[in-house]
């Protein structure tokens, strides 16, 4: 999937995460994050949001993330919505539990 | 019939991750996640993704998983169906439930997404939400329609709109719509449950519509505040004097049983079958408050 507008999702509230997609002219997903727990944990943020992106075919974009708190499963979510919207596509890929 | 215990379904709306992730760790029964009514219309799609995340990695333990949906009529309720069903939620709500067609609209997106995620057919089951005059008069008919329904429940604050008049502290509006729902939950053996009480801050009034609702025969009243769950169970705990009964009819029966007597009898009282279920309900309602 390509993308062909800026999306987010999220919010800043507590335990939930601002996800920003945006258009990249250069090939690749490059990540820019803020968290109060970067140190700790900013490779595993990173991780997910690449996985995700994977995941859904995205393979340019330009992400912001404003972390405050998610959990990975609200990192997935939250970059999933950003990434749809920003590909204009609402053909989501559920998959069996 | 489903036996499961339904005293306190507490609703979490499905776009805040804080209530999301901390839903395990209150005493409800059951946790409903909402796509609906608590969901702005432009992050239903957001909400739907976060749920679908949730339900795929958080362990809510013992706790029942409910969604509710949008109209599985709309595009937006067959993602809701699609979504919610390969994540495995327990049980899927429908809102505004009017007729039976609407049940059995929503089941055939149900059994579809199913078979499409490679689930048996039925796995997925689901409960109505009764909230105007001609779902109400429809009640007997919808609780029937399907084997996947668990229970009905009654949505007083679109009907109460739809009846032109508004809730009171009594509750006389309420009335038939009760009536009418307890019995056709209990003619199609499954759970009735009652309507939020929307006013958090007033115990003493949600008790007081607890108090009635249970004498009525309701299995249970959703939650929208976990500071509700607790009074809740404490009115659904049996007394030690009806749980010391239920116990007493029990060792009768058995005895009688053992004894391959016929008639049963305690303290000079006949005990017939009923007595035996209601009992039996003691029993499993104690066990469940952890006060036997």
């Amino acid at each position: 999937m390509k993308v062909v507008k800026t999306g987010t999702s999220g919010t800043m509230e507590s335990s939930d995460i601002l996800v920003t997609v945006e258009e990249s002219k250069d090939k690749g997903i490059h990540i820019s994050l803020d968290s109060p727990v970067k140190k700790q944990f900013g490779s595993q943020i990173k991780s997910v949001v690449l996985e995700t992106a994977k995941k859904i075919g995205v393979e340019s974009a330009n992400i912001t993330i404003i972390d405050k708190g998610a959990l990975d499963c609200v990192i997935r979510a939250r970059t999933s919505t950003a990434l749809y919207r920003a590909c204009d596509s609402e053909d989501y890929k559920w998959e069996a539990k | 019939m489903d036996e499961r215990l339904r005293r306190t379904m507490m609703f979490v709306p499905g776009n805040n991750p804080g209530m999301i992730k901390d839903a395990y760790i209150y005493k409800c029964d059951s946790i409903m996640f909402d796509l609906e009514d608590s969901v702005s219309y432009a992050e239903k799609d957001s909400a739907r993704d976060l749920v679908y995340q949730a339900l795929k990695t958080i362990n809510y333990g013992d706790k029942e998983t409910v969604v509710r949906i949008n109209d599985p009529r709309s595009q937006g309720g067959i993602n809701d169906i699609k979504a919610m069903v390969a994540a495995k939620v327990d049980v899927i709500r429908l809102p505004k439930t009017e007729t039976v067609d609407d049940i059995l609209v929503c089941q055939e997106e149900i059994a579809r997404a199913e078979k499409a995620y490679g689930y048996a057919e039925g796995t997925i089951r689901m409960m109505a939400a009764i909230e105007s005059a001609e779902g109400v008069l429809n009640a007997a008919a919808i609780a029937k329609c399907s084997k996947r329904l668990i229970g009905i429940a009654l949505g007083a604050e679109d009907y109460v709109t739809d009846m032109k008049t508004k809730r009171s502290p009594e509750g006389t509006e309420l009335f038939f719509a009760r009536s009418m729902i307890i019995h056709a939950a209990r003619a199609a053996k499954i759970a009735a449950i009652d309507t939020v009480y929307s006013d958090v801050n007033n115990e003493q009034g949600l008790i007081a519509e607890v108090t009635l609702i249970k004498q009525l025969g309701f299995d249970g009243k959703s939650v929208i505040n976990p500071r509700q769950i607790e009074p809740i169970i404490k009115i659904y705990t049996p007394t030690e004097k009806e749980i010391a009964h239920a116990q007493a009819v029990m060792v009768a029966i058995e005895e009688a049983h053992k004894k391959g007597s016929g008639v049963i009898a305690l303290k000079g009282k006949m005990i017939d079958r009923p007595i035996v279920m209601r009992a039996e309900r003691v029993l499993k309602l104690a066990k469940a408050s952890h006060v036997l």
